[in-house]
């Protein structure tokens, strides 16, 4: 740098915080506070819708970290699911760890396989890779069908969960599904703001010229890979905890990628807010009208094409597209100091 | 001999399977457009063929005269009225798009056919095969398939070399700007490349209907064969799709007798390892770009 850059670079700080976002920081912060002591009060029923929307949400917010800021649409995520419940299986009745310890043990082995997943996946681009994900998804499906240990086709039951005090696993798999909810939007917002985020940022724009400023494309977009494969597998294992019984066609099954795809293109592709929104609208749907079977689902896929063609910012974009809002401060602002 | 037979049968599963991939390697060719409902829009052609048998009496290869033309009508449409529309803004809308038609499709079908398999009855054809030795007996319906396969091929290689719509194919495909500089009407020219790629997809929908039974849900594993065709015989090649998908077809029943359970994986397995090993496949153009 020289002696006048430098100068005129003293002038400046990088500010993040907007008044929204310290706004919204401390809604959240409060929102949490409130939610965490609901066991207390709630009734289960709310518990248990809770912990669908807060596992969904943090599933949304991975693939969207994928896909809206990594631009790797997978349609394979369903891989990290089964990983995360066919784990907490493993970790619990097999090698009976409490349910934490093994979480953390199947998050370990999960890094592991999407590192060795994405060996073959990024060998592909683009749509491609959305099939290649799938065809990955599909080989771990079939290869827990045909182990007989997991239960072979039909599956199998976690015996020392279903043996737990129900209150206790209730509350238990709520606090978690709480913290995977919150904690998917601070991981997300932090990546934003790191170097890793900085880069994906650049490779969004361009990748020929982020790649001519230094950012190593390929390994940014398989970190990127990697975190969301285990925020996925983990935000699963927190799911199968209140299910309880894994059957590979329903753990590997591809809506629950149809699930993520829908939460994060009516909420808001390539932002966070975006999941928050879309998983609201999507759980809101599902309630009122889940009587219509599969009539939902294709309203569902009309809805996203819909939003694709007009309104490819999704809920979140409409709504503000009159004001610059962002709850989020993951945006480098120079100010005067 | 077994084996030999195994592979035998793979070859000719080989001619389904690169009927199905056809079309998805033309549209990616032409109009990098990766159409994840194409194995549904297979699965609504072989409803479309059962609804025609049903209704009008005629059996299901004759239900291809019909059913072909209004799949390919419908793959005008939908690209002219929908897909063209998604192409501009990158990877992710038409993924998006077509998958949420997959869903659509897919669901339609299920409430108007339920989850239950249907099969399409094309009579003693099925059935009726010539033997080559004592243990090895080659259907007639798998090596009609094939043949097929093989004539779509020429005829799509013929009106690629040969006609001004196949160089306003290749054209758009090399590069769309410049196409549209020459005064090719490149809106028109994707329409007519969906419409051809969704017709050999509704061959292939029926052929595969005849062949074993069929629900609303199996599209997605269509067109996961369809793709590994693709990938295995390298992008941008037509004929490279059809040894991709024999190479398909062989892993499968090689696969299937060895064991059952193992039909689907031995597929998936050689697709990966040829994936790991020779990532653009074994047949692809020089210089065909990658999505």
């Amino acid at each position: 740098m020289t002696a006048a850059s430098q100068r005129v670079a003293s002038r400046f700080r990088v500010q993040w915080a907007t008044r929204t976002s310290r706004l919204a920081t401390g809604l959240g912060v409060v929102l949490f506070a409130g939610l965490a002591t609901l066991p207390a009060w709630g009734e289960g029923g709310t518990l248990r819708l809770l912990i669908e929307f807060f596992g969904l949400l943090a599933m949304a917010q991975m693939w969207n970290l994928l896909a809206g800021y990594g631009g790797l649409v997978s349609i394979g995520q369903q891989a990290f699911v089964g990983i995360g419940a066919y784990g907490l299986f493993i970790f619990t009745d097999l090698t009976s760890l409490p349910v934490l310890p093994a979480i953390a043990c199947m998050a370990a082995g999960s890094v592991v396989i999407a590192i060795f997943t994405s060996l073959f996946a990024f060998r592909l681009r683009g749509g491609y890779f959305a099939i290649g994900t799938w065809v990955i998804a599909e080989v771990f499906r079939i290869v827990a069908s045909n182990v007989r240990e997991l239960g072979a086709g039909t599956g199998v039951s976690i015996a020392s969960l279903v043996r737990m005090d129900a209150t206790e696993r209730l509350e238990l798999t709520y606090w978690l599904a709480l913290g995977v909810g919150f904690g998917s939007i601070v991981l997300v917002t932090l990546i934003m703001r790191s170097r890793l985020g900085l880069g994906l940022a650049a490779i969004h724009d361009s990748e020929v010229a982020a790649a001519g400023l230094g950012v190593n494309v390929l390994q940014t977009k398989r970190i990127v890979y990697v975190i969301a494969s285990v925020g996925c597998a983990i935000a699963g294992s927190v799911l199968y905890l209140q299910l309880l019984r894994i059957q590979p066609v329903a753990a590997f099954s591809v809506d629950w990628t149809v699930k993520m795809i829908f939460i994060v293109v009516i909420g808001g592709l390539g932002r966070i807010e975006g999941p928050i929104i879309g998983a609201i609208v999507f759980i809101a749907m599902r309630e009122l009208l889940a009587d219509y079977g599969s009539a939902y689902l294709v309203a569902l896929g009309l809805v996203m094409i819909v939003i694709v063609v007009l309104a490819p910012r999704g809920l979140w974009g409409l709504l503000t597209s009159r004001w610059s809002i962002a709850l989020f401060a993951i945006r480098r602002r120079l100010v005067e100091r | 001999m077994e084996w030999v037979n195994a592979v035998v049968q793979g070859v000719l599963l080989g001619g389904l399977y690169a009927l199905l991939a056809t079309g998805l390697s033309l549209s990616f060719g032409v109009m990098r457009l990766v159409n994840l409902a194409h194995g549904d829009l297979g699965m609504l052609a072989a409803y479309l063929s059962l609804v025609s048998v049903s209704m009008v009496g005629i059996g299901p290869l004759e239900s291809l005269v019909v059913v072909v033309p209004a799949v390919m009508i419908l793959g005008y449409v939908l690209q002219r009225g929908l897909l063209n529309f998604t192409l501009r803004g990158g990877v992710l809308p038409p993924l998006l798009v077509t998958f949420g038609l997959a869903v659509i499709i897919q669901n339609a079908l299920l409430t108007m056919f339920s989850a239950d398999s249907q099969g399409l009855d094309a009579g003693p054809i099925e059935t009726a095969s010539l033997a080559i030795t004592d243990q090895i007996a080659v259907g007639w319906l798998p090596l009609l398939t094939l043949a097929v396969a093989v004539g779509i091929l020429v005829a799509l290689q013929l009106v690629l070399s040969r006609t001004g719509l196949g160089r306003a194919l290749r054209a758009a495909s090399d590069d769309g700007e410049a196409a549209r500089m020459v005064g090719i009407n490149n809106r028109h020219i994707y329409a007519v490349a969906m419409a051809i790629a969704l017709g050999t997809v509704a061959i292939g929908g029926i052929f595969l209907g005849i062949r074993t039974t069929f629900g609303p849900a199996d599209g997605p594993a269509r067109l996961i064969f369809a793709f590994e065709s693709v990938i295995i015989g390298g992008l941008g090649s037509l004929w490279g799709t059809l040894v991709g998908g024999i190479i398909l077809g062989i892993s499968q029943t090689v696969g299937g007798q060895i064991s059952p359970a193992y039909q689907l994986l031995a597929g998936h397995l050689v697709f990966l390892v040829i994936l790991l090993l020779r990532p653009t496949g074994l047949f692809a153009l020089p210089g065909a770009r990658e999505a």
